[in-house]
């Protein structure tokens, strides 16, 4: 596999450079009132490989999807998607550009048919604008074209029987198929999955991680979070782990799985509990001072 | 019990592991427990257990801790103790009373509080007012009752005339807690209290927890932050796929190099 060699070269650090990336991004941080939800300093993922966005609950890693997929703003920072600058950007023009992602409760429409849903994920449609609409010969080429690209799709995720089925009908595991499905209709360049093995049955996890790995075979690259190890040991190439909103630890399924800091991080605590009375004080004080500069800041919001 | 006013002195470190595990041991030896659930077995959707038989006993003056990872049926289980969601099988009970299958409200005047994860405040509402909707079963006690939450909490007692949505995250979860203690529990709830706050403000939630239990109220507490939960609780109860994977004390549970392996998966065999 191609993906070995460069995982050779590359020290497993937070914010390591990659020797081929596809998306850099630079001091990106969003704050929640007082909680730095995302405050990410540099970080590169490598085109073509899969890499896991692994982390505690409220590590901010869909915080930070959303981010770079346009789904919300930061606060600050930039990133780099092929070199092209990203800050600012709609999330439709996001996905137009080659950058889709799926999300971790699935967004398919359930009154429309699983084919209906799969063209729509379909981009640069000719038939868009008013006038074209009038005239059928000049889209209906296209409209075929598509159509053939999602059955090829729908036939790929076990699909194509559920074609002319309601969305809404389908079972949990299967809206995932067709989500992923669905964001492939792009033929994207970057595909970042939220958490896609949540809630699928064992059978299913087995085939979706099949057609991960052939995402990466045909060229693409994968972000995806996940929380289940032995999906993330299974596919990815590399990992990268957050926690409070920043990249504590970077590297190969390996070496992630023999770092203290991303224990720790799983069970939590960067503080520990006081252990005396003056330790509990000064605890205490630290929290309440934080309080106090939140609804400071709170107030001068509202004037 | 009676809270006292004064925020209290943490036990020194090494008493409360002696503690924690001396409880852990004499579970066994079924002691007369304030709250216990047996093999409760629990879901939302029909035919679909997300609690496959979990047992847990809360003694008198105890604090224990469930941890386990995403889906484990930690908060589950504790909307079952507390009659907000049917239990199927098993049985809950309080003071050696079945209180199986009632409703939250009979719950709270038989000395149960709870404490929800989210949306726990009326935002609208000033925290006087908050505070009244915790006490609305006896209204007298108001004046008294509000003298013991705003010496645990004296955030509250400065800003009763603040409305809750306009207090940050951690000002909210104290004034939640604050509320469920107006009633004068004997066991409070609380899920995963500190989820979602800074570490500082996690510090604050975590030695709140250690006073309100030290002045007399026994707790179950669902936490993501296991190490820190585990470091104040006298027993933890590690939930794994809706079912107690491992029960000891605090320290122990913490050093379990099990417990560590079942929040990474396979990922700490190597470690």
């Amino acid at each position: 596999m191609p993906t070995d060699t460069w995982v050779d070269g590359v020290t497993p650090e937070p914010g390591v450079a990659k020797p081929d990336p596809i998306l850099v991004v630079d001091g990106v941080t969003r704050r929640f009132g007082g909680l730095k939800a995302v405050d990410v300093e540099h970080v590169e993922f490598q085109r073509g490989a899969i890499t896991a966005l692994i982390g505690p609950n409220g590590a901010g890693k869909t915080t930070f999807f959303n981010l770079l997929t346009g789904f919300d703003r930061p606060d600050a920072g930039t990133w780099t998607f092929d070199g092209r600058r990203m800050a600012g950007m709609a999330a439709h023009k996001v996905a137009r550009i080659g950058m889709v992602r799926t999300f971790q409760l699935t967004k398919a429409l359930s009154r429309l048919t699983v084919m209906e849903n799969m063209k729509l994920g379909a981009t640069k449609q000719k038939g868009e604008s008013f006038a074209r609409a009038l005239l059928p010969p000049l889209w209906r080429k296209q409209e075929r074209d598509i159509e053939e690209r999602a059955l090829d799709l729908l036939a790929r995720f076990k699909l194509d029987n559920k074609r002319d089925d309601f969305a809404g009908t389908l079972s949990g595991g299967q809206r995932k198929l067709l989500e992923m499905a669905r964001a492939l209709m792009v033929q994207p360049d970057i595909v970042m999955l939220d958490e896609p093995m949540a809630g699928v049955n064992p059978a299913l996890t087995q085939s979706l991680l099949g057609h991960v790995k052939d995402l990466r075979t045909q060229g693409m690259s994968v972000l995806f979070v996940e929380h289940d190890m032995d999906v993330v040991r299974d596919i990815s190439d590399w990992v990268v782990v957050m926690a409070e909103g920043k990249i504590i630890s970077e590297g190969t399924p390996d070496h992630i799985g023999q770092d203290r800091k991303v224990i720790d991080a799983y069970l939590g605590a960067s503080h520990d509990a006081p252990t005396t009375a003056e330790e509990e004080r000064q605890q205490l004080a630290a929290a309440e001072a934080a309080l106090d500069a939140e609804s400071d800041e709170r107030e001068q919001l509202q004037q | 019990m009676s809270a006292s006013s004064e925020p209290t002195q943490p036990e020194p470190k090494d008493s409360t592991t002696e503690h924690g595990g001396g409880r852990a041991t004499d579970d066994a030896q079924d002691v007369e427990a304030l709250l216990r659930a047996d093999n409760i077995v629990a879901g939302y959707v029909p035919e679909v257990n997300i609690l496959n038989g979990c047992d847990l006993r809360l003694a008198e003056g105890e604090l224990v801790g469930i941890i386990g990872p995403n889906g484990a049926g930690k908060s589950t289980l504790l909307k079952s103790l507390f009659g907000l969601i049917p239990v199927r099988e098993g049985t809950v009970r309080l003071r050696g009373e079945e209180i199986t299958g009632l409703q939250a409200h009979t719950l709270v005047s038989m000395g149960i509080g709870y404490v929800p994860q989210n949306n726990n405040v009326f935002p609208r509402l000033t925290v006087e007012e908050n505070l009244q909707m915790g006490l609305y079963l006896r209204p007298k006690q108001f004046g008294e009752r509000m003298e013991v939450v705003a010496g645990l909490f004296p955030r509250l007692g400065d800003r009763r005339k603040q409305r809750a949505g306009s207090m940050s995250g951690g000002e909210r979860q104290m004034l939640a807690m604050g509320r469920a203690l107006m009633m004068d529990p004997s066991v409070l709830l609380l899920d995963e209290p500190s989820a979602g706050l800074s570490p500082v403000l996690q510090d604050e939630v975590f030695i709140r927890c250690r006073q309100i239990n030290t002045a007399g109220v026994s707790i179950v507490m669902v936490e993501q932050n296991a190490r820190r939960c585990l470091q104040i609780c006298h027993r933890g109860y590690v939930l794994d796929q809706g079912r107690n994977a491992y029960t000891g004390g605090g320290d122990d549970l913490l050093n379990d190099p099990k417990v560590i392996q079942l929040y990474l998966g396979t990922l700490a065999q190597t470690g």
